[in-house]
This record gives C-alpha cells, sequence and structure tokens, in this order.
C-alpha cells in the first residue's frame, strides 16, 4: 500500500470528522442521509467477510478458511470476548488445514 | 483541562467503561498490526495508517483490499465509503469542540464511534467535554501502542496460513459488525450486498467487488425514528463483544 493512499484515506477521513465541528452551526443532516451513512458502512463491512472468508484471488478459497469464519461468526453471536472469538476461528482454519482440508 | 479534573467531573462507571473499551481496542489494534504484518505489508503502513486515519474498520477493510490483490484506489475509496459515517458524528460532538481553533482542529481527529457514543451518554455540557477528551487521548493512545506492538510480533510470525491467520481478518471483521445487524433493514441490505460482491469476485478486478456491495443500500429502507449511526470504527462495535459495556451499545444506536 503506497504512501499516497495511506494519505488519501487519512486526508478524506479528517474532512469527515473537521465538518461538523466547523459547520455544526449553518448545515444540519437530514436522518435519510445519517441512516444512509451509518448502514453503508455495515454493508461494506459485511461484504468483505464474505469476499475475504470465501475467496481468493478469482477464486475459492477453500473450505478451511470459511469454516474458521464461521466458527468465529458463531462465538460472537454467543456474546463471547473478542479474543476467543479471533483465535477459535483462526484455530479452527489452521486445524482443518493440518488434516488436509484445503 | 488536567486530566485529574476530567477524573473528578466524570462518575466512576464511566471512567471504567472507557478504560473497557480501550482494553477491547487494544486487542483489536493488535490485531490490525500483526496482521497486516504477517500478510506481507511493511511496518510502517499500519503504524503510520493508524496515527493518521485512526478509524478501525475502514484500516481493516483498506489493508484487506489490498493483501486481496485490490489497487490502491480501490482501497481508498472502501476505506473513505466506511468512515463517511464519521460525518454524522463530527454534528454530533460539534458542541464539545467548540473554542480555539487548534481545540477543533486537534479534537476533529479524536472523534471515533466510541468518543461519540460516550459524549451521547452525557447531557451536561461538562461531562460531554469530559467523556469526549478523555476517551479520545486515551482510545488514540492505546490505539497506536498497540498496533506497533502488534505489527512487531506479527513480524515474527512465520507460514500465516498454517496458523490460520487468513480467516482472522474476517473474524475480525464479523465481531465488528454484527451488533449492527441487528435492524432488519440493514440485515437485508447487507445480505444482498454481500451475495453480489461474491458473485463478481471472479470477474471484476479486486477491490471493486466489495464496493459494488453497495448495491445493497436499494434495500436499506427508510430511517428509523432515532438515527444516531451506529457502526465499526476503531474497534468500533467490538464493545459489543465485549461481555460488559452493553450501555455503550445501546447508547450508540
Amino acid at each position: 500500500m503506497p504512501l499516497y493512499a495511506v494519505l488519501l484515506l487519512a486526508a478524506g477521513t479528517y474532512a469527515y470528522r473537521l465538518a461538523g465541528p466547523l459547520l455544526g452551526h449553518r448545515i444540519e443532516l437530514s436522518e435519510r442521509l445519517r441512516h444512509l451513512l451509518a448502514v453503508a458502512a455495515s454493508v461494506l463491512l459485511v461484504a468483505l467477510v464474505a469476499t475475504g472468508a470465501l475467496t481468493q484471488g478469482h477464486g475459492f478459497a477453500g473450505w478451511a478458511r470459511p469454516a474458521g469464519v464461521l466458527v468465529a461468526g458463531v462465538l460472537a453471536l454467543r456474546r463471547a470476548p473478542f479474543p476467543a472469538v479471533v483465535v477459535a476461528g483462526a484455530a479452527t482454519t489452521a486445524v482443518l488445514r493440518l488434516c488436509g482440508v484445503g | 483541562m488536567d486530566m485529574r479534573s476530567l477524573f473528578r467531573t466524570l462518575e466512576s462507571a464511566t471512567v471504567r467503561d472507557i478504560a473497557l473499551v480501550c482494553l477491547a481496542d487494544a486487542l483489536v489494534g493488535a490485531s490490525f498490526g500483526a496482521i497486516s504484518v504477517s500478510g506481507g505489508l511493511p511496518l510502517w503502513v499500519p503504524v503510520v495508517m493508524s496515527l493518521l486515519v485512526f478509524a478501525g474498520g475502514s484500516q481493516f477493510a483498506a489493508v484487506g483490499v489490498v493483501l486481496s490483490g485490490g489497487g490502491a484506489l480501490a482501497a481508498v475509496a472502501t476505506g473513505l465509503v466506511l468512515n463517511a459515517r464519521l460525518l454524522p458524528f463530527g454534528f454530533t460532538v460539534a458542541d464539545v469542540l467548540e473554542g480555539p481553533w487548534w481545540r477543533r482542529l486537534f479534537g476533529a481527529q479524536l472523534i471515533t464511534d466510541e468518543s461519540a457514543a460516550f459524549v451521547l451518554r452525557q447531557s451536561d455540557g461538562r461531562r460531554r467535554r469530559a467523556a469526549f477528551w478523555l476517551c479520545g487521548v486515551a482510545l488514540f493512545v492505546v490505539w497506536n501502542v498497540s498496533v506497533v506492538l502488534g505489527a512487531a510480533a506479527g513480524g515474527l510470525i512465520g507460514d500465516t496460513d498454517a496458523l490460520g491467520l487468513d480467516a482472522a481478518f474476517p473474524a475480525v471483521l464479523l465481531a465488528l459488525v454484527l451488533p449492527s445487524l441487528d435492524d432488519r433493514r440493514t440485515r437485508a441490505a447487507a445480505v444482498v450486498g454481500a451475495v453480489v460482491a461474491v458473485a463478481a469476485t471472479p470477474c471484476l478486478p479486486a477491490g471493486l467487488p466489495v464496493l459494488l456491495s453497495l448495491v445493497g443500500l436499494l434495500f436499506a429502507g427508510k430511517p428509523l425514528v432515532t438515527g444516531e449511526p451506529r457502526a465499526a470504527g476503531a474497534g468500533g462495535v467490538v464493545v459489543a463483544a465485549e461481555s460488559r459495556p452493553n450501555a455503550v451499545k445501546e447508547e450508540v444506536r
């Protein structure tokens, strides 16, 4: 990831943050826009989970990785502590690979 | 504003909740550093990113796009769409940053899901300010230190696939985003978006399928009565994955 990309992301993110403190008195955001921005964040994160779990390059990632992510998801739903969620996910994938699952 | 007066102004329960959120985010930060470096990025990338971007969800997202072969611009675009939710947060906490220009410029960088959530829990002006600065400064320090430590540890890891670390990245994001999926319309939009992104992966350049998932927004419906945004930021919704501070999660709604 080149430095210019990090700087672009940083500058854009800072602009989002600064708009409110600078313009707070003059502009009000609509409920509709606030709702869309919040849902957009969730949509992108879930898409990242799905593509990250299922795909590698342009193809299927194999069964071991999505199985690990599934285990992590079940634990997260049951409100397991964050470190347990991540370690259990990675460990499931590692053990499956050890057993020869792709 | 010195630290002692911050602590005096806030209730001890609030200070404790802020400490718990910092602890949770330290774990996310360490994961971010470790996953970035063990995935092949140079050490400075997660470190500089954490200082300048300081929004965990977008940092994970941008690194995820790059590690899966996507272009730098696709990574930036994904991160920027994700961080757009900080825009309403800035308006929500604008009152606590009133004052000299340097306070606004510096304070703006400390706006996160977490600091906004703690401000929302307070009604009194002095407490709102105290909660913002304590949470903002503490998180900034904890986040950046834990990313450096995680990145250093990530450099020591050999065969990342044998350890299943490629599953850790989606696992972290899933833990971050799950609480926001309580809402039916958000869930519908997210499922449609995910199906579209996976289906498009074989035929589009890496990085674009995730952006294409935004067509799911067509299913986002109308806003609820209370429209405070909730999603993952610098650890953000991880709060809900931890056992205790559900109060924070409820407030972010």
